[in-house]
């Protein structure tokens, strides 16, 4: 290891935290994981108190910061049409926590908002005012499959810094970017990291790696499914569905969308609202006609967008394996058993 | 529960074979821990494959709305009524069903074991009657059952199916019948403090539409929230936009919900609106004597007229 690499490494204690995201929050509005209601999302904090650090995940993804489920493009008075209005980030931003499979499926997003062929103006300008602060995930669940689609539960790929909690109310603390450095060094307090932390991450990663116990193979699922569009395949899969959207807006990488034109007495507004594949109304046409006419077609496309229309187009799988569509059926659907059957297929 | 089990697996083995019905729809064992799901059975052997417990969480009468065989179905006292209520509106043929009615003493609420393991995973959960084990990483807990058990169940007094072809294993006794002391409580909440509440769940909607989705009584072959020739209502996250959907559900659903909780139970943001479909509830009972999902024959009171039905609103 080279001595630079060194200072892009240290320790920090947990009491220290708020310390330093105090300092932090001067110039960063801080986004961390908070439990209300009993379940945890991401919610801007004033203190570390507030954040509830020992998530398993959270279960609305992050993504919504970066592409709210409801989005004003456009709103303007009626006698002035044309003028647009654009959300700016009032402050920049840190997302404090996510996991690294959630900071994948932004680098999945940025494919689609952020590519070469087209730039959305709202996600870019909020992805471009955003820093990733990532903490490892030292408690896989029995539904995660990060490993299977090309991450990790210590992956750093991605993140502006990591954290990975070492179990003895210390945290190890990785620069992964200039910014992320920029955000170490705010605080002078952080501690060297001392051979025996070492050894304790390397500890703990292995640890975490071996509770990711679903293995699948997905290398050639996009062939398979060439081959597997007409298969009955498809009659068994999604009998149980009820149709509902509950896998598309929980899930990290979906990301169709709606737009709608609504007006009131005085203004006119254009909205950007998610759409989720899974609803009839998705894909009727203005003629009345559905070509998706039951659950049978609408459960296709969802794997087929993931595993392989995304495949061909930008040569990823759109899943991260984070579990949240399985843990959340209200039916039990488990995208693994699906994949498997494909793979029988 | 055991016994009735194996006394479930044959009758509907029973059905298959003798041609009764085309297909079963049952539970099986589902892939996390203490979960099972709806299963469709259509070949003989695969009815081994059916569960009976307290934890056939779902509602399987969304599968009725679209079956055109005839079909046997696995129900509980609340989706007997959802059948019946299913039947009078004419979406299903009696003739087309066979109940397999369960008695059940209550269903186990899943959100309450997440409340217990306060973020900690669920690895395994092991059953007995009255008790569940909790296990996780570092964690054993034994809970009993009737703390788990869902509200809906609690006060359930038709917690013995009230029509039925077959019945499986022993009648139960009865939950403690209807309790809207919490309902009246509620009501006599200020305005403000009754729209801060309702304004707190909708704010967490994230129109999913799972509660629609699962609920018996939602059949309409398109929601007027999904309508856009013309766009009744917005689509965004305002609770001006969600409470509205979550409201029209409810009067939508007047005097024909049988409080079964599946909407409360897919719920994946723990939104409890449980409460209005209570007081809509009361208010039926209260002002026509009517309880759904009781009797084929007695009329829906919003679907009839009677001369002495209260008029105070006609002034």
């Amino acid at each position: 290891m080279r001595k630079g690499d060194r200072l892009k490494e240290k320790i920090i204690k947990k009491e220290q935290i708020g310390k330093w995201l105090e300092k932090l929050g001067k110039d960063y509005e801080i986004w961390a994981p908070v439990k209300k209601n009993g379940l945890v999302s991401f919610y801007p904090i004033q203190s570390a108190k507030e954040i509830y650090f020992d998530f398993l995940n959270s279960k609305k993804t992050p993504k919504d910061l970066f592409f709210p489920q409801s989005e004003v493009l456009l709103s303007f008075p009626k006698e002035e049409v044309g003028k647009e209005v654009k959300t700016i980030l009032q402050k920049p931003r840190i997302i404090f926590a996510i996991r690294p499979c959630d900071a994948k499926s932004l680098a999945l997003l940025d494919q689609v908002f952020d590519s070469e062929d087209y730039q959305d103006p709202y996600y870019v300008e909020r992805r471009e005012g955003i820093l990733l602060v990532g903490l490892a995930c030292t408690h896989p669940q029995q539904s995660c499959f990060c490993t299977s689609v090309g991450g990790g539960p210590f992956e750093k790929a991605h993140l502006d810094l990591v954290m990975a909690d070492l179990g003895d109310g210390k945290y190890f603390v990785e620069a992964l970017t200039q910014l992320g450095e920029g955000l170490m060094q705010r605080d002078d307090s952080l501690q060297d990291v001392q051979e025996k932390d070492r050894e304790k991450l390397a500890k703990t990663k292995e640890e975490a790696e071996e509770k990711v116990k679903s293995k699948l193979v997905t290398k050639g699922l996009e062939k398979k499914l060439d081959k597997i569009f007409d298969s009955p395949l498809w009659d068994r899969v999604h009998q149980r569905c009820l149709g509902c959207g509950i896998c598309t807006y929980l899930c990290s990488t979906c990301h169709c969308f709606a737009l709608l034109d609504e007006k009131d007495k005085a203004r006119v507004k254009r909205i950007r609202n998610w759409d989720s594949c899974m609803f009839p109304e998705f894909t009727v046409e203005a003629s009345g006609h559905n070509p998706r006419i039951s659950n049978r077609e609408r459960m296709r496309q969802r794997v087929m967008h993931k595993f392989n229309y995304f495949v061909e187009r930008y040569g990823e799988t759109a899943c991260v394996g984070c579990g949240r569509c399985i843990q959340s059926c209200p039916v039990n659907i488990d995208i693994r058993e699906i994949i498997e059957e494909i793979r029988n297929e | 529960m055991q016994e009735s089990e194996k006394e479930l697996r044959e009758v509907a083995k029973k059905l298959l074979l003798e041609k009764k019905v085309d297909l079963i729809i049952g539970y099986e064992e589902g892939t996390l821990p203490l979960r099972t799901r709806p299963i469709f059975i259509r070949e003989a052997d695969e009815t081994k494959k059916l569960v009976w417990n307290f934890r056939c969480e779902n509602n399987l009468c969304f599968y009725l709305k679209m079956a055109k065989e005839r079909v046997g179905i696995v129900a509980k006292g609340c989706d007997i009524r959802s059948i019946i209520g299913l039947i009078k509106e004419r979406q299903i043929k009696r003739e087309n069903i066979f109940i397999i009615g369960v008695p059940c003493s209550g269903i186990i609420d899943r959100k309450k074991i997440e409340d217990i393991l306060e973020g900690r995973e669920l690895l395994e959960g092991i059953e007995s009657d009255s008790q569940i084990i909790l296990k996780g990483e570092g964690l054993e807990e034994k809970v009993d059952k009737d703390k788990l058990v869902h509200a809906s169940c609690k006060s359930c007094k038709y917690r013995n199916p009230v029509l039925y072809d077959t019945l499986i294993g022993k009648e139960v006794s009865q939950g403690e019948g209807e309790e809207y002391s919490d309902v009246e409580e509620f009501a006599s909440k200020s305005d403000n403090e009754r729209w801060a509440y309702f304004n707190d769940e909708a704010s967490r909607c994230i129109r999913c539409y799972a509660c629609r989705n699962v609920c018996p009584a939602c059949y309409c072959p398109q929601c007027f929230v999904d309508q856009s020739l013309p766009t009744w209502f917005g689509r965004t996250l305002h609770p001006s936009d969600t409470l509205i959907f979550h409201i029209i559900r409810t009067l939508h659903i007047a005097g024909r919900c049988v409080d079964c909780g599946a909407c409360s139970r897919v719920c994946p943001m723990n939104i409890e609106l449980r409460m209005l479909n209570k007081k809509a509830e009361k208010d039926v009972k209260e002002l026509y004597h009517y309880e759904a999902g009781i009797s084929l024959e007695e009329l829906p009171p919003m679907a009839t007229f009677k001369m002495d039905d209260p008029q105070e609103f006609i002034k």
